[in-house]
């Protein structure tokens, strides 16, 4: 079973089954990852409309409160006082003026800087903070925050470069398609998986199993032949976007009766409306699932547009967050298709929720086997930016290069 | 003797009794497995829809499942047994006795809450989801059918995943 620094691959083609449970790559992946290098993100402006408006998350195993402190900007704190470490805001979500520890009434402004202390001075000129004391050096710890495309994302290391330059440009073309107009949440859905966060975003960027561990759309026969796609991947492989282009001649409104034509009777859906939608997109793109290192997602399947969290807790727990977003100017009628779509996504997902059970199912798989490793060779083993073809393992090995990265540092 | 299959409104029971009795007969097809029979509780356009208490108290329209009409549980039927991929599980739901919230004209808007336990093929059963259903019910050629079934999950947390109706 190889230390990271034990690890010396050739390539990005195998990964010991042992990284996906021990205890020591998880508190490295803590340091090196979570509080690394790495834009984390952190919710969407619109779950923030007012001044003061808060929400609290994790950040890797770090419990971080998101709080907009002024008409346009936000702040993202550790929810920890700077007096006792308990956390401050016990709410998942709120409103505050001013942010106030529940143990001893340490209270502290929306920017984090410790505004008062109860008793300071003590009672009756008795007791009172040690005279030593600064203030001004115990605030809440702040992460670096930005913002891209109505997404907040903060990290907690000053080595972290910009973060649009940290997306790269192919990532932020995409983001800007899907998300770069006013958008709002229609649902917001929570599962707990049970395995390694990594085994998840390994899915996400898995373009190999789609339509083999997803047989809804081959079973009522939904796969389009006339599909052409791709995927990208950014510098170092840190970032993947992968894709689906409708050839011209059709859109997807021309998803009919005649498409639906089962293998065997009684094999087609009885409402086909499911996948009725309408063309968004000048570009014709009609699937487009991308990965933001270290565990962000920004989904589209044909209307139905998400964004997904998946937070590790522990090695073998972690927490998936899906917010299933329409936009703000939708027609009556679009935003209806959106909700319809949204059967195929999220843990009851027509096309998802097998991504849910795989976790699981990899990790008790692979007990008992921390000498042996995966095998990621579909498509070779190299890890070039750029694949035509779906049927390859390219994205995850990219993933492996940018994680590799990241835990050698 | 009336079954659970058996739908035959007897008029001289209250409204509360039916609707329980429709409320134990709905459960019970789902937990002996026989999903087929699930879709006609509804009638023909009747709603189905499982969300949490969050998004139901923010407004959010999304759901887990989305059923629009007969058509679409008949092919989240479909889907459960020939397309979609999980491992093997039942359900046990236990039901409170309804509550009526309002009644006119052979319409009833009614309340329930509900635990479902999952019994895995590995394990022993699990607490797998607390709600209650926000239903609205018609009584249509002497049966009681759902016009709307609304779940509202307590917890925003699914374990894993959702297959089966709730």
């Amino acid at each position: 079973m190889p230390t990271i620094k034990e690890w010396v691959p050739e390539d990005f083609s195998r990964i010991p089954y042992s990284f996906y449970s021990d205890e020591e790559i998880h508190t490295q992946e803590q340091h090196s990852i979570f509080r690394g290098a790495t834009w984390n993100f952190l919710g969407l402006e619109s779950e923030l409309p007012g001044v003061g408006d808060y929400k609290t998350m994790y950040v890797g195993e770090v419990p971080v409160i998101v709080i907009r402190n002024r008409e346009s900007g936000f702040n993202a704190l550790i929810n920890r006082c700077a007096h006792r470490g308990n956390l401050v805001c016990l709410q998942e979500r709120g409103n505050a003026k001013r942010l106030t520890c529940v143990y001893h009434n340490w209270t502290f402004d929306l920017d984090g800087k410790l505004a008062s202390i109860a008793f300071e001075k003590g009672i009756q000129g008795k007791g009172g903070i040690a005279p030593d004391f600064a203030r001004e050096r115990h605030g809440l710890k702040r992460l670096r925050v930005e913002t891209y495309a109505g997404l907040i994302f903060g990290t907690f290391s000053e080595k972290s470069i910009p973060l649009h330059q940290y997306l790269g440009p192919e990532m932020r073309t995409n983001m800007d398609r899907v998300l770069g107009r006013k958008m709002e949440i229609i649902g917001r859905f929570q599962h707990v998986l049970d395995g390694n966060w990594k085994l998840y975003m390994e899915n996400v960027r898995d373009t190999y199993h789609a339509t083999l561990l997803h047989s809804f759309f081959p079973t009522f026969r939904l796969n389009r032949l006339s599909m052409r796609g791709g995927i990208e991947l950014s510098e170092g492989g840190l970032h993947h976007l992968t894709y689906s282009i409708q050839s011209s001649d059709r859109s997807e409104s021309q998803y009919n009766a005649k498409d639906l034509r089962a293998v065997k009777d009684g094999y087609a859906l009885k409402a086909p409306e499911l996948l009725q939608g309408w063309p968004e997109y000048e570009c014709g793109t009609t699937l487009a699932i991308q990965s933001i290192f270290p565990n962000f997602s920004v989904q589209q399947v044909s209307n139905v547009i998400t964004v997904r969290l998946i937070v590790p807790k522990g090695p073998k727990k972690s927490d998936l967050t899906w917010w299933i977003l329409g936009a703000v100017e939708d027609t009556p009628e679009q935003r209806a298709i959106r909700l319809r779509q949204s059967n195929l996504i999220g843990p009851g997902g027509y096309v998802a929720l097998e991504d849910g059970g795989v976790v699981g199912w990899v990790r008790r798989g692979v007990a008992g086997a921390d000498h042996e490793e995966s095998i990621l060779a579909m498509g070779g083993r190299d890890t070039e930016r750029f694949s035509d073809s779906r049927c390859s393992e390219l994205s995850v090995r990219g993933f492996w290069q940018g994680w590799s990265g990241f835990m050698r540092n | 003797m009336p079954n659970k299959h058996s739908r035959t409104t007897h008029e001289n029971l209250p409204l509360n009794a039916l609707i329980d009795g429709l409320n134990r007969r709905y459960c019970h097809v789902i937990d002996d497995g026989e999903f087929e029979r699930w879709p006609g509780f509804f009638v023909k356009d009747g709603t189905y829809r499982i969300t949490t208490r969050w998004n139901h108290s923010n407004g959010m329209q999304a759901g887990l499942m989305f059923c629009e009409n007969r058509a679409m549980m008949e092919d989240r039927v479909s889907a459960l047994r020939i397309a979609n991929v999980y491992e093997p599980h039942t359900y046990r739901h236990l039901v409170d006795p309804p509550l009526v919230i309002n009644q006119s004209d052979g319409e009833a808007s009614v309340q329930t809450s509900f635990v479902v336990y999952r019994i895995m093929e590995t394990g022993s059963p699990e607490v797998f989801c607390t709600g209650k259903y926000l239903d609205n019910l018609v009584e249509m050629d002497k049966d009681l059918l759902f016009k709307e079934r609304l779940v509202v999950c307590d917890s925003e947390r699914i374990d894993t995943m959702i297959i089966i109706p709730l």
